[in-house]
C-alpha cells in the first residue's frame, strides 16, 4: 500500500501555497505510507540553466568546488548549473562523488525522497516553503523490497519528468531489457522506475504525454495508479482492473489528485469542487496554457 | 437532535456512542459534521436510528449495517454499506468501488454514479443507482437485485449465481455466464417495488433483465480437459 497525491495549479495566484498544500496532502496519507516519502516540485527556472537534485552527505561545499550555485536542503542539494557546464558537472559528480546521486534534472524540476514519517520529510525539506506550478508527491509502505531511500518515490528518468506508482508491476524485468539498450538509464531495480522510464523514453520518441501513458496500456502489466509530471504537464492513469484508489478534484483554480478523498480536504474551495473517481485505462492528462 | 462534529469529535467517539444505542432508543435522528473523508463512519450500527452525514465519507460508511438508516449528504469511498444485513443506506454523491459488496440485506441508494464493482458478491441486498455503474459489477453476486437507472460498464454479472440484474441504460459487456433474460410481469412488479422504494422516477418497462445462465454452477465431467 501507499499514497499518492498530485496538484497541478490553474491559477497563479495559488503558486506561492503550492508546497503548503502538497504537504498538508502529503500527511494525510502517513496512514498509507508511513516509512519513507517523497516528492517533486516544479519551480522557477529558465531555459539556460538546468537544475540537478543531488542526494548525499557533506553537500554543504559541493556548488563552490564544483563551480556552481546551489541551494542546500538537508539531505539534498539543488544545483543551477549553465546548460554549457553541464556535461562538466556531471561528469565531475559522476567521477569524483560517486557516493552522490542525481535524483532529478530539469529546467524547472526539483526532486526529495527520504527515510521517514512524511511529515518529517516534507519538514526537513520545507517543503511548506517551496513555491511552484505543480507537484506530486508519494509516502510510500514498502510491501516488497526494503525501506530505503532509493525505493522511495518519485522517480525521475528524464529531464522535468517525474512518476509516482502505487501498485506493483509484473514485466518490468523484461521492460527494463528493452529500454537499457534504448538508452533508457535505471538507478535502482525498483518496478516503479521502469514504468517512468518507458514513459521517458516514449515522450523521447516524440509521444505526448497523453500518448505515452496510452501506449503503456498496452505494454505495461500489472497494477498501477500512476501520476506523472512533466515541465508543463500533469496527467493520471489507472490499469483497467483499477486496483489501486484514486480521488480527483477539479475546481477553476487547480487540478488535485490523492489516494483517498482525505488528501483533499485541506485544499481551497474544495466543497465546491467536482470531485470524482478517475475511470480504469482511462488517461486523465492536464497542460499549462 | 445529536449533532456530532468530527472536526471536535473522533470518528471512534463517534462510532462508540452510536453502538451504545439500545434498540428503543429516543436518541433516532444523529447529525454528522466535517466528515472530511474519514473511514468507517456509522458503521456497524445496529439501532433504528437515523443518521446523516453532511458532506463525503471515506471507506466502509455504514459497513455491517443493520436496521440504521445513513444518509450521506456527499461522495463515499470504497465500500459503502459493504456486508449490510438490514436497513438502508443511501448516498447523495457518487460511491467509489465495492459500493455494497457482500451485502444480505436492506437497500442502498446511490444518487450519482457507483465505479467499479458495485454489488460484488451480494448475497441479498437491492440496490437501486440512479446514475451509471463502472465494470465487473455484480461479480460473483448470489441473491438480490442491482437497479441502474444509467448505463454498466463492462463484464456485468461475470460468474453471477441468483441475483437479478435490472440495467435501463446501455450494457458495454456481459461477464461470463450472465445473460439477457425475459421481464415477466414479477419482474416489473418487484422492479416497480424496488424504483418506488428508492425515490427513482423510471418506467419499468425501459429496463431490460440479466441473469445467471447457470452454466457455471457445476462441474462437467465432459470439461475436464479444458482444465
Amino acid at each position: 500500500m501507499c499514497g499518492i497525491v498530485g496538484l497541478f495549479l490553474k491559477d497563479r495566484s495559488l503558486e506561492p501555497r503550492l508546497g503548503e498544500l502538497l504537504a498538508g496532502m502529503l500527511e494525510v496519507m502517513t496512514d498509507r505510507g508511513p516509512d519513507s516519502a517523497g516528492f517533486a516540485v516544479y519551480g522557477a527556472g529558465d531555459a539556460d540553466h538546468v537544475k540537478l537534485t543531488v542526494r548525499g552527505t557533506d553537500l554543504a561545499d559541493l556548488p563552490a568546488k564544483l563551480g556552481v550555485t546551489g541551494v542546500l536542503r538537508d539531505t539534498h542539494l539543488v544545483l543551477s548549473v549553465p546548460r554549457a557546464e553541464e556535461d562538466r558537472v556531471r561528469g565531475l559528480l559522476a567521477s569524483e562523488y560517486p557516493h552522490l546521486v542525481v535524483t532529478g534534472a530539469g529546467k524547472r524540476i526539483e526532486l526529495y525522497k527520504e527515510v521517514g514519517r512524511p511529515a518529517d520529510v516534507a519538514r526537513r525539506f520545507a517543503l511548506s516553503s517551496m513555491a511552484g506550478t505543480h507537484g506530486i508527491g508519494h509516502t510510500r509502505m514498502a510491501t516488497e523490497s526494503a525501506v530505503t531511500t532509493d525505493g522511495a518515490h518519485p522517480f525521475s528518468t528524464g529531464e522535468d519528468q517525474c512518476l509516482v506508482h502505487n501498485g506493483s508491476l509484473s514485466n518490468h524485468r523484461s521492460l527494463r531489457r528493452m529500454l537499457e539498450p534504448q538508452g533508457i538509464r535505471f538507478a535502482t531495480d525498483n518496478d516503479s522506475e521502469v514504468a517512468a522510464g518507458y514513459l521517458s523514453w516514449k515522450l523521447r520518441e516524440g509521444a505526448t504525454l497523453a500518448e505515452a501513458l496510452e501506449a503503456g496500456l498496452d505494454d505495461l502489466d500489472g497494477f498501477f495508479t500512476f501520476v506523472v509530471g512533466t515541465e508543463s504537464g500533469f496527467a493520471v492513469l489507472r490499469d483497467p482492473i483499477s486496483c489501486k484508489p484514486a480521488v480527483m478534484a477539479e475546481t477553476d483554480r487547480y487540478v488535485a489528485f490523492g489516494s483517498e478523498y482525505r488528501a483533499l480536504v485541506g485544499l481551497p474551495g474544495i466543497e465546491t469542487a467536482r470531485v470524482f473517481e478517475p475511470e480504469p485505462a482511462r488517461v486523465y492528462a492536464w497542460e499549462r496554457g | 437532535m445529536p449533532v456530532v462534529d468530527l472536526a471536535k469529535t473522533t470518528k471512534r467517539d463517534l462510532n462508540a456512542q452510536l453502538h451504545a444505542l439500545p434498540a428503543n432508543t429516543n436518541e433516532t435522528e444523529w447529525r454528522v459534521e466535517n466528515p472530511q473523508g474519514q473511514h468507517a463512519l456509522a458503521a456497524g450500527l445496529d439501532a433504528p436510528v437515523t443518521v446523516e452525514i453532511a458532506g463525503h465519507a471515506g471507506y466502509y460508511c455504514a459497513g455491517m449495517n443493520q436496521q440504521a438508516t445513513v444518509v450521506v449528504e456527499g461522495n463515499v469511498g470504497v465500500g459503502v454499506a459493504e456486508n449490510m444485513m438490514s436497513g438502508k443506506v443511501h448516498v447523495k454523491g457518487d460511491a467509489s468501488q465495492s459500493a455494497g459488496a457482500t451485502a444480505h440485506g436492506g437497500l442502498l441508494v446511490i444518487d450519482g454514479d457507483a465505479s467499479a464493482r458495485c454489488g460484488i458478491s451480494m448475497k441479498g441486498v437491492d440496490i437501486v443507482v440512479k446514475g451509471s455503474i463502472g465494470p465487473m459489477s455484480a461479480f460473483m453476486a448470489q441473491s438480490g437485485n442491482l437497479v441502474v437507472l444509467g448505463d454498466a460498464g463492462d463484464a456485468l454479472g461475470d460468474s453471477i449465481y441468483e441475483a437479478r440484474l435490472f440495467v435501463r441504460g446501455e450494457v458495454k459487456s456481459l461477464g461470463a455466464d450472465c445473460v439477457e433474460k425475459e421481464m415477466r410481469a414479477e419482474h416489473k412488479a418487484a422492479l416497480q417495488k424496488l424504483l418506488d422504494e428508492a425515490g427513482a422516477s423510471a418506467g419499468v418497462d425501459e429496463f431490460r433483465r440479466y441473469g445467471s445462465a447457470r452454466q457455471l454452477y457445476n462441474f462437467h465431467v465432459d470439461h475436464a480437459g479444458a482444465y
